[in-house]
C-alpha cells in the first residue's frame, strides 16, 4: 500500500497541475494585475507595468468622493442597480417557489410539459433572449398591442427615462423635489434622484431577469420538495390544516436551505447585470440602465479610463462581498444547538453555496449542480 | 402517521379541493403561455416582412411568408462564419472542462498528497470571485501575454473552471472506492486506473459537467466582448449582438435579428431536450445515474 501511496504524491500534483496553471494564470494573476492598474494612471497604450505611475487612491476617490460626473456616474448606476435588485430577487424568488409548488402537485396533470415551459426561458442565451425582449417592447410591439386591448396606451419602454416612483408621485401632483432633496447627496446623486424607483427602461430588464431566472431556481426548489415528500404534507393536512396553513408552517420552514441559496444566488447575480445592458444601449435611456458591472467597462473599454474602470470593478467585488455576507448573517440559522454540530453544518452550507456560486453562471449550472451535490 | 396518510390519498376530492385545483391549472395555462408565447412570436416573426412584424407583433400567422431573413443571414450576414467559431470554441470548451475538471476533481477527493488542503482552499476562495469582476481583469492579461483577439485568448480562459472540479470532487466523495483500490492493487496505474475504472462510473456526473460547460460557452458573451475586436473572431452571440444594437444596417429590421435568435437558440434547446429528464427530474435523475 504505502508504495501506492508514495505514487500518488505525483500523480496528485500532475492531475491538479493543469488547474493551478490556468486559473493561476487567468484569474489569479490578472486579479493582481487589475489591482495594480486601478492604483495607477494606465491610459490603455503599451503595457500596465512600465507604462504607467502609481496614483494612490486616486481612482477610488474620483468614484466615491470627488464631486464629478465619475462620482455622479456611479452613483446612478449604484441606484439603478439596487432598485433592480430590490425587485428581481423577491420576485424571482417568490414566483419560482410558486411555480415549484404547482408543478410538484401529484394531482397535476402534464407536469412534465409545465416544467418544460417554465424551464426553456433558463436555457437560452442572454442574447437571444434580449433580443427578444426588445422586439416584444417596442412602441408598437407586442406588448402594447396586447395592453391596446384593454384600452391602455402603453409607454414606449426602452426610452422611458421616468423612474416609477417619480410617476407615482406626478400622480398625486408632485413633479420636483422638496428643497431638502434637491441638493447633490450621497455619491453625488440628489436625494430626488435616489427616490426615483427604476425606470419605465429597467422594469423591462427586471421583467426580463425574473422571466429567464425563475425557471432555474424553480428546479432547486423542486428538488427541495421531492426531498420533504408529500407524506409530511398531507400529514399536516390530515390534522386538519388547510393547504395555505400547511405550506406556510410546514412546508416553508423544510425549505429553508434551498431558499437561502436562491437568495444568495440571486443577490450575486443580480448585481452583475451586464449582457442585458450592453445589447438595449450601453445605458441609455438618461443613464437610468447604467449598472456598476457595465460602467465598469465602459469607463475602461470606451474611455479609456482604466484605473477608474479596475477601481468600479472592485467596488463592485466588495458590494457583493458584502451583501452576501450580510444576507447570511440576516438569515442565519439561530435555533440549532450544539455549537459543534452549529459549525459542522455552517461550513457545510458556505461549500454548498460556493459550489452553487461557481456554477451559477450558466443556467443551468445551478440546478445541475444541487443535482449532483445532493447525492 | 404515514399508514393513516396513504389511504387517503385515493380518496374522493372534496369540491373545495376541485376547485382549487381548476383555478391552480388555469393561471398554470396562463403562466405558460406568458413563457412560451414569446417565443412563439420569434419564430413567427422571423417568417414576416419588416412592415408586417413591426404592424402585427402579436400574430403567430405571417400575412406573407417570407424566407428573407434567413436568406440575408445566409449571404450578407456571416452567420455561417460565426456559427464556425462558436462551435469550434464550445466544442474545444467543453472536451477541455470535462477532462482537466474530472481529473482535478479526483486527484483533489482520492489521491493522498501533500497541499492538497491548500489546493483545494485556494479553489473555493477562488469560486467566490464573481464572473463580471473578471472582465477587466482577463483583457489585461490576454494583452499582456499577447493573446488578445485571438483564438487562443478567447478559449485558454474558459477551459478549466473552478466550478466544475468542486462537482466533480463532490461527486468521487459519494461514490466508495473499493472498485479502484482492487484496480490499482492488480497493478494499473493511477492514471490508468482514473481512465478506465473510475471515468466510466463517474458518467453521470460528467453528463452534468458536459451540459453546463456546453451550454455555458456556447452562450459566452462578455468574455467574447472582451477578449477580441476583430469581426472575423466574431462568436454567434458577439454577432448576433451587433445585429440587435443596430449594426450591419439592421436598426428596426426584427424579422432578420428574431432568425438569428431562434436559429442560435436551435444548440442549447436541442441539448435540453435530449437532456430534459435528467435536467427536470433534479435529485432522483442524479440519483438513478
Amino acid at each position: 500500500m504505502s508504495k501506492l501511496r508514495r505514487s500518488d504524491r505525483y500523480y496528485g500534483w500532475a492531475f491538479v497541475a493543469p488547474a493551478i496553471v490556468i486559473i493561476g494564470l487567468f484569474l489569479v494573476v490578472p486579479i493582481g494585475l487589475a489591482l495594480y492598474v486601478s492604483f495607477s494612471n494606465w491610459n490603455g497604450l503599451g503595457s500596465p507595468l512600465g507604462n504607467s505611475s502609481l496614483v494612490g487612491a486616486e481612482n477610488y476617490a474620483a468614484v466615491l468622493t470627488d464631486p464629478g460626473l465619475a462620482q455622479k456616474d456611479f452613483g446612478t448606476s449604484i441606484r439603478n442597480n439596487a432598485y433592480y435588485v430590490l425587485a428581481v430577487v423577491p420576485l424571482q424568488t417568490a414566483l419560482a417557489l410558486f411555480l415549484a409548488v404547482q408543478v410538484n402537485r401529484r394531482v397535476l396533470r402534464g407536469r412534465g410539459f409545465f416544467r418544460t415551459a417554465f424551464y426553456f426561458p433558463s436555457v437560452t442565451s442572454s442574447v437571444a433572449i434580449t433580443t427578444i425582449f426588445i422586439f416584444l417592447f417596442t412602441a408598437s410591439g407586442a406588448v402594447n398591442a396586447l395592453l391596446g386591448w384593454f384600452g391602455v396606451n402603453g409607454p414606449n419602454w426602452f426610452a422611458d427615462p421616468r423612474g416609477v416612483i417619480h410617476i407615482l408621485l406626478a400622480g398625486v401632483g408632485v413633479t420636483s423635489p422638496p428643497e431638502a432633496l434637491a441638493a447633490p447627496g450621497f455619491l453625488g446623486v440628489s436625494g430626488w434622484e435616489w427616490l426615483s424607483g427604476p425606470s419605465v427602461a429597467m422594469c423591462v430588464l427586471i421583467t426580463l431577469a425574473v422571466f429567464t431566472t425563475s425557471g432555474t431556481f424553480m428546479l432547486i426548489f423542486l428538488a427541495a420538495l421531492q426531498n420533504v415528500g408529500e407524506e409530511i404534507d398531507e400529514a399536516a393536512m390530515v390534522d386538519g390544516a388547510g393547504a395555505v396553513r400547511t405550506f406556510f408552517s410546514v412546508t416553508l420552514p423544510m425549505l429553508k436551505p434551498a431558499l437561502f441559496t436562491v437568495l444568495t444566488l440571486g443577490l450575486i447575480g443580480t448585481w452583475q447585470v451586464f449582457d442585458q445592458i450592453y445589447l438595449t444601449g450601453r445605458g441609455a435611456p438618461g443613464k437610468t440602465l447604467l449598472t456598476p458591472a457595465f460602467l465598469a467597462y465602459d469607463t475602461s473599454f470606451s474611455e479609456l479610463n482604466w484605473g477608474e474602470g479596475a477601481a468600479i470593478s472592485f467596488i463592485l467585488f466588495l458590494i457583493i462581498v458584502a451583501l452576501t455576507l450580510l444576507q447570511r448573517w440576516v438569515l442565519r440559522d439561530r435555533d440549532l444547538g450544539r455549537s459543534g454540530i452549529r459549525r459542522a453544518r455552517k461550513a457545510d452550507a458556505r461549500l454548498h453555496a460556493l459550489a452553487q456560486q461557481g456554477a451559477a453562471n450558466t443556467a443551468v449550472g445551478a440546478a445541475g449542480a444541487e443535482g449532483v451535490v445532493r447525492r | 402517521m404515514t399508514a393513516t396518510a396513504l389511504p387517503k390519498r385515493r380518496a374522493r376530492m372534496t369540491p373545495r379541493a376541485r376547485t382549487s385545483l381548476l383555478i391552480g391549472y388555469l393561471l398554470l395555462v396562463l403562466l405558460a403561455l406568458v413563457y412560451i408565447y414569446p417565443f412563439l412570436i420569434s419564430v413567427a416573426g422571423s417568417f414576416k416582412t419588416d412592415a408586417d412584424a413591426t404592424q402585427n407583433p402579436l400574430s403567430l400567422v405571417p400575412q406573407i411568408w417570407t424566407a428573407a431573413a434567413y436568406e440575408r443571414l445566409f449571404t450578407t450576414v456571416p452567420l455561417l462564419q460565426w456559427t464556425a467559431n462558436s462551435a469550434i470554441i464550445t466544442v474545444i470548451v467543453t472536451v477541455c472542462r470535462v477532462f482537466f475538471d474530472s481529473l482535478a476533481g479526483y486527484a483533489l477527493s482520492r489521491l493522498q498528497f501533500r497541499g492538497r488542503g491548500i489546493v483545494f482552499a485556494g479553489l473555493i476562495a477562488v469560486m467566490a470571485v464573481p464572473n463580471v469582476v473578471l472582465l477587466i481583469p482577463r483583457f489585461l492579461i490576454l494583452k499582456e501575454l499577447g493573446l488578445y483577439n485571438t483564438f487562443g485568448g478567447m478559449i485558454l480562459p474558459l477551459i478549466i473552471d473552478a466550478g466544475g472540479i468542486f462537482i466533480m470532487k463532490q461527486f468521487f466523495e459519494s461514490v466508495p472506492a473499493s472498485i479502484e483500490e482492487a484496480a490499482r492493487i492488480d497493478g494499473a496505474g493511477v492514471f490508468r486506473t482514473y481512465w478506465s475504472v473510475v471515468l466510466p462510473m463517474a458518467r453521470p456526473a460528467l453528463i452534468t459537467l458536459f451540459i453546463l460547460s456546453f451550454q455555458g460557452s456556447w452562450n459566452e458573451f462578455s468574455h467574447f466582448v472582451i477578449s477580441r475586436q476583430s469581426a472575423d473572431l466574431n462568436t454567434l452571440t458577439t454577432g448576433v449582438a451587433s445585429l440587435t444594437s443596430g449594426e450591419l444596417g439592421s436598426g428596426n429590421q426584427y424579422p432578420l435579428q428574431l432568425a438569428a435568435a431562434v436559429l442560435m437558440s436551435i444548440p442549447v434547446a436541442v441539448l435540453f431536450f435530449i437532456f430534459q429528464r435528467r435536467i427536470m427530474n433534479t435529485t432522483s435523475g442524479a440519483e438513478k445515474g
